[in-house]
């Protein structure tokens, strides 16, 4: 779904922002402004960082929490008429920018990925929210500055604030894909959903007066496709799969009091699709075959979970997301040989603690402030890296490094394959959505159940009108006529 | 009963009552996707942040005010020992404070789209309308309730006169008569008032019927099955 319709021409439901930098809108992460999430109240119970429900209605008319378009950007396009209709002059044409939303022509002073790859350097970088704690370790001259990309698409998350914090009752999760959807229907432009979701991932369209937000594009999902920001990503570094887990142990997991053990909660929520009793309760909850089968083989299951290499972005706004990021391993810092360290490629545990990325920043973003935790997953990424090296560089059978990860030299080096290989059918294991019933019900939606072949028609009805808020509407020239189709054949044969 | 007597406070109310309720089924049946409070708040949030609430806590209040005056007719209040001053003197004061609440609110509201390029753009020619009929009714409204009631030492009784014809209207015995020598003010102000009830359901007025007020007792994350009847 495209976001350069009328409304929406601000709106990047998957964008990726350069770490450290501002990211979009403007210091998202930054809650203490943007009061999205959840919180624990006096007493240890979970409440909208925003305030309840009362305070909503109250301030209905002026959502104090929400961005405004400068947050985000003035999005503009270029007078490209001039270029073709300039008279003839001794200087080119030039296009001047005019602003999508006033149509006047504006200076730019903001824009998507501004400060992408450090632009702007220490003047735009230095504002990141992740950084306010670690400021003094972080010098922003060429020799000890970092960057990476952080992409970023809705969260889907298990416990989703936006969905709370929406009066109307118009957002939902679906049960049997957990995906989070806005129904535009009953959508009625309060747009707490905007300000209540930490990660600023829903947005308001300005132009129709609701809002909107990835929908992990679910017409490709329910057809066991990638999503198009992982079937186009040439990086090959989305996976997509699905994990079991028990929605009703979602609240208390979101619950614990400290944010270090959010992530270590939110994992004892999944399910593990080989234990005998999960597969029982779930062929009893109805969740076909096939699907437990996915579920075995999910890369996300194995990422996440199995090697727990991948992390939650921000556990601490306690939205449980499902989102999950590998850390990514970086250089080594030049200054390590000053440190009295010798660069030694095999040596890869020492130089954790040098890696150009601070891990104290990487663990501002995936772990609560948690730098064990960054710590433990580059160490055993580093391991895959170094056992993989020996074997295919060196021609050694080592299988120490592999113990050094906590893992067999088997899942080491199946952990490689679906990092560094990462095969189409390896990093997508999506099973198809069972619509069978489903779709016969669509069909047959405002007809009398006598349209068909040969029946006696359509009983006088006028045509069935697609209910828009539904995720599946009838194509046109969908139900195509087979006999039709052949009478056509034969008169071209003939 | 001359014929345009007859059109102003007989004909003209019902068609307006007819257009609001036909309206209405219509728009909530044909148009759910259009039903929004069409906020601009992401376009300016600073004059928002007061005009928005004061103008809608007035309005409200103002409405609260309207039921009152004209819904419980007099002898109810007597009835219940409520005298005349005692009405008088509270309609007259919370009236004037609604009044003047919404009116600080309805300045800064039209004032920000008036000034604000990014807001101005997206005013409609429904909106227009509606800021138009608004400007009418509050302005007429505040005089009445300054003018006529909170500073004279001879309030109006509107009581014995539109209200008692407003209400009769809805019993399908229009009392023409109690309405017709009203004073010229509170005439105006009630055939305004019909007209923008009738172009209340075609425009973005509708979200009034949308105070989330369910919102207090649903639980927090809702979940939706794909097929809701597969099971």
């Amino acid at each position: 779904m495209w976001t350069n319709r009328p409304g929406t021409e601000y709106v990047w439901f998957n964008n990726v922002e350069t770490a450290p930098g501002q990211g979009y809108p403007r210091r998202w992460s930054d809650q203490e402004r943007w009061r999205g999430g959840w919180e624990l109240d006096r007493r240890g119970r979970l409440r909208l960082r925003a305030g309840g429900r009362v305070k909503k209605l109250l301030t209905i008319f002026s959502n104090p929490d929400l961005p405004s378009l400068d947050d985000f950007y003035e999005p503009w396009t270029y007078d490209y008429e001039t270029l073709v209709t300039a008279p003839l002059s001794d200087r080119d044409p030039v296009a001047r920018p005019h602003s999508q939303i006033t149509g006047q022509p504006m200076d730019v002073q903001w824009g998507p990925n501004w400060d992408e790859g450090l632009a702007g350097g220490p003047e735009h970088a230095i504002a990141d929210p992740h950084l306010a704690d670690i400021q003094e370790q972080v010098r922003m001259t060429y020799e000890q500055a970092f960057l990476f990309f952080l992409p970023r698409i809705c969260e889907h998350c298990l416990n989703p604030s936006c969905v709370a914090s929406c009066p109307s009752g118009a957002m939902y999760k679906r049960e049997e894909d957990g995906i989070v959807l806005v129904d535009q229907d009953r959508c009625r432009g309060w747009r707490f959903c905007v300000s209540g979701c930490p990660y600023k991932k829903v947005y308001f369209n300005h132009r129709t007066g609701k809002a909107e937000k990835c929908t992990l594009c679910y017409p490709r999902i329910e057809m066991g496709q990638p999503t198009i920001c992982s079937e186009t990503c040439v990086g090959r570094i989305r996976y997509l799969g699905l994990v079991l887990y028990d929605a009703d142990r979602v609240e208390a997991a979101a619950s614990v009091p400290d944010p270090q053990d959010l992530l270590g909660a939110q994992r004892s929520v999944f399910l593990d699709p080989e234990d005998p009793a999960v597969q029982a309760a779930a062929r009893a909850e109805g969740i076909p075959g096939d699907w437990l089968d996915a579920a075995r083989r999910s890369p996300v299951y194995d990422l996440a979970i199995r090697w727990g290499v991948a992390l939650p972005l921000h556990p601490e706004f306690r939205t449980l997301p499902m989102v999950w990021y590998v850390p990514p391993l970086s250089p080594v810092v030049g200054t390590l040989e000053a440190d009295g360290y010798e660069a030694d490629p095999d040596d890869v545990f020492g130089a954790i603690d040098h890696l150009r990325i601070p891990l104290e920043y990487l663990a501002n973003l995936l772990a609560a402030g948690d730098v064990e935790v960054v710590r433990g997953v580059l160490h055993r990424l580093a391991c895959m890296r170094a056992h993989m090296r020996k074997r295919e560089v060196l021609g050694e059978e080592d299988g120490s490094l592999a113990q050094h990860a906590g893992m067999t030299a088997a899942e080491l080096e199946r952990m490689y394959r679906l990092l560094a290989i990462a095969n189409y059918e390896d990093r997508y294991v999506i099973p198809q959505a069972h619509a069978e019933l489903g779709e016969r019900l669509m069909q047959q939606q405002g007809t009398c159940g006598l349209d068909f072949a040969g029946g006696p028609g359509n009983c006088g009805a006028v045509e069935a009108r697609p209910d828009t808020s539904s995720p599946v509407v009838p194509v046109e020239g969908e139900d195509f006529h087979l006999v039709d189709l052949l009478s056509r054949e034969e008169h071209r044969g003939a | 009963m001359s014929a345009g007597e007859v059109l102003l406070w007989i004909i003209f109310p019902y068609v307006a009552i007819a257009t609001f309720l036909v309206g209405h089924w219509w728009r909530y049946r044909t148009d759910q996707f259009g039903w929004t409070s069409g906020s601009t708040q992401l376009f300016e949030r600073k004059i928002l942040g007061w005009a928005g609430p004061a103008f809608h806590y007035g309005a409200l209040a103002a409405v609260g005010g309207h039921v009152i005056g004209l819904m419980i007719p007099k002898s109810f209040t007597e009835a219940v020992g409520m005298s005349e001053s005692t009405y008088r003197w509270f309609s007259a004061i919370a009236g004037a404070v609604a009044g003047a609440v919404c009116v600080v609110g309805f300045a800064g509201l039209v004032y920000r789209r008036a000034t604000n390029a990014r807001v101005r753009r997206t005013t409609s020619r429904t909106d227009l309308a509606v800021y138009f009929l608004l400007v009418v009714l509050i302005g007429l409204g505040c005089w009445m309730t300054f003018g006529h009631n909170l500073l004279t030492k001879s309030p109006y009784d509107y009581r014995d006169s539109v209200s008692a014809w407003w209400r009769s209207l809805f019993i399908l015995q229009p009392d023409v008569d109690a309405v017709q020598d009203a004073n010229t003010v509170y005439q105006v102000h009630a055939i305004v008032a019909w007209a923008f009830w009738a172009l209340f359901p075609f425009s973005r007025l509708v979200h009034a019927w949308s105070i989330p007020l369910q919102y207090l007792g649903r639980p927090y994350v809702l979940y939706r099955r794909r097929y809701a009847a597969s099971r």
